[in-house]
């Protein structure tokens, strides 16, 4: 049971909420837990060059009951499914997931029946994360996005170059003739 | 089994790879900084780095304007996840309401981010140079659920603006065509 279960919603605590909400957001601990070649990405995330503990969420736990984030790195089966419905049972209760990868998101080029299509066909997923596999950056994107999700619940999130891109284009295909 | 020799520690070569480990420690902490404080900084990309597509316009010449894609549906055969969704329709009868220089132009044109692998078939199927990949990685959502699929790219957000820079005197046919 979560903490805001017991507080209920007069002003103090909504307050300590807030509060309480703030600290999450900045000690995600992530469960150690890789199941394809994101968790590589994962791992460099964690490394120097990217350090995810800027943002607080270095500590990879082992232990399930210790950990707040669930980042699914990679394609999961379903011979995997049942494991990991159970790791995310394990988890104390403020949980969030994140699926990262085209795989975890959605089954990407996996079109077959042993693949789990998207885990949220058995958890819930809080942010998908694009990209096979995702650079680092996009994990860090994703986590940030997340930490401004616990902060304000009413956060929507926006992808600044939709609509009208803007960035430097590279045409494949004039570069190799 | 004279071939057999017994493994010694050579001092020297224990030392020889020490000298390394001692070089890169006093590189980290002689100021040498390696990690990128990525939100604020931007990482510098590759300059053939696949990210989210844009689907161009001709800049110059009799077609200046008018869309590069002709709903032929290339890019689609070759998506290897069947990410990309097209649907083409005739031009209109009229040359001066013309989309593509085409018989045909894309009415429809969707690309799911979550199965994507950003692998650039696409780019190297298309005819016309019609879709490019541009730097943008920055894609995470937190919905993909029917009818709140924030992940489903549409034209609208893959097109090109118009272009209003000035002409450019030559036409050049593009390379694919």
């Amino acid at each position: 049971m979560a903490l805001e279960d017991l507080a209920g919603d007069g002003v103090v605590f909504t307050t300590v909420r807030k509060l309480m909400n703030w600290g999450r957001s900045n000690s995600l601990w992530p469960l150690g837990f890789g199941l394809a070649c994101c968790a590589i990405e994962m791992m460099s995330t964690s490394a120097s060059n990217f350090d995810i503990s800027r943002f607080g969420s270095e500590v990879f736990r082992s232990s399930p009951r210790q950990a707040d984030l669930l980042i699914v790195p990679g394609r999961l089966s379903w011979k995997m499914a049942p494991i990991i419905k159970q790791l995310y049972d394990q988890m104390p209760d403020p949980k969030w997931v994140i699926a990262m990868g085209a795989c975890a998101s959605s089954g990407g080029v996996f079109k077959t029946y042993s693949i789990v299509h998207g885990v949220d066909c058995i958890i819930p997923v809080d942010i998908y994360i694009p990209g096979c596999p995702p650079r680092p950056e996009m994990l860090l994107d994703a986590l940030i996005k997340l930490q401004k999700k616990i902060r304000d619940p009413n956060y929507e999130i926006t992808i600044t170059n939709k609509g009208v891109p803007d960035h430097e284009t590279v045409k494949l295909r004039e570069d190799d003739i | 089994m004279s071939e057999k020799k017994a493994v010694r520690l050579n001092p020297i070569e224990i030392l020889r790879g020490l000298s390394l480990t001692l070089r890169e420690f006093a590189r980290f902490f002689g100021g040498g900084k390696v990690t990128l404080e990525y939100p604020e900084v931007r990482p510098e990309l590759a300059p053939r780095f696949r990210g989210m597509h844009r689907l161009e316009r001709y800049k110059e010449g009799p077609y200046k304007g008018l869309e590069r894609c002709v709903g032929c549906s290339l890019c689609a055969a070759a998506c290897p996840p069947a990410a990309i969704t097209v649907v083409a329709e005739d031009n209109p009868v009229n040359p001066a309401e013309w989309k593509s220089p085409g018989e045909r132009y894309a009415v429809v044109y969707e690309i799911d981010y979550l199965k994507c692998i950003f692998c650039g078939m696409c780019v190297e199927a298309c005819p016309h140079d019609a879709i490019v990949m541009k730097h943008d990685f920055e894609l995470a959502d937190d919905s993909r659920a029917p009818g709140f699929n924030k992940f489903i790219y549409s034209k609208d957000d893959l097109l090109d603006r118009v272009y209003e820079g000035p002409d450019e005197p030559e036409f050049k046919i593009g390379k694919g065509s």
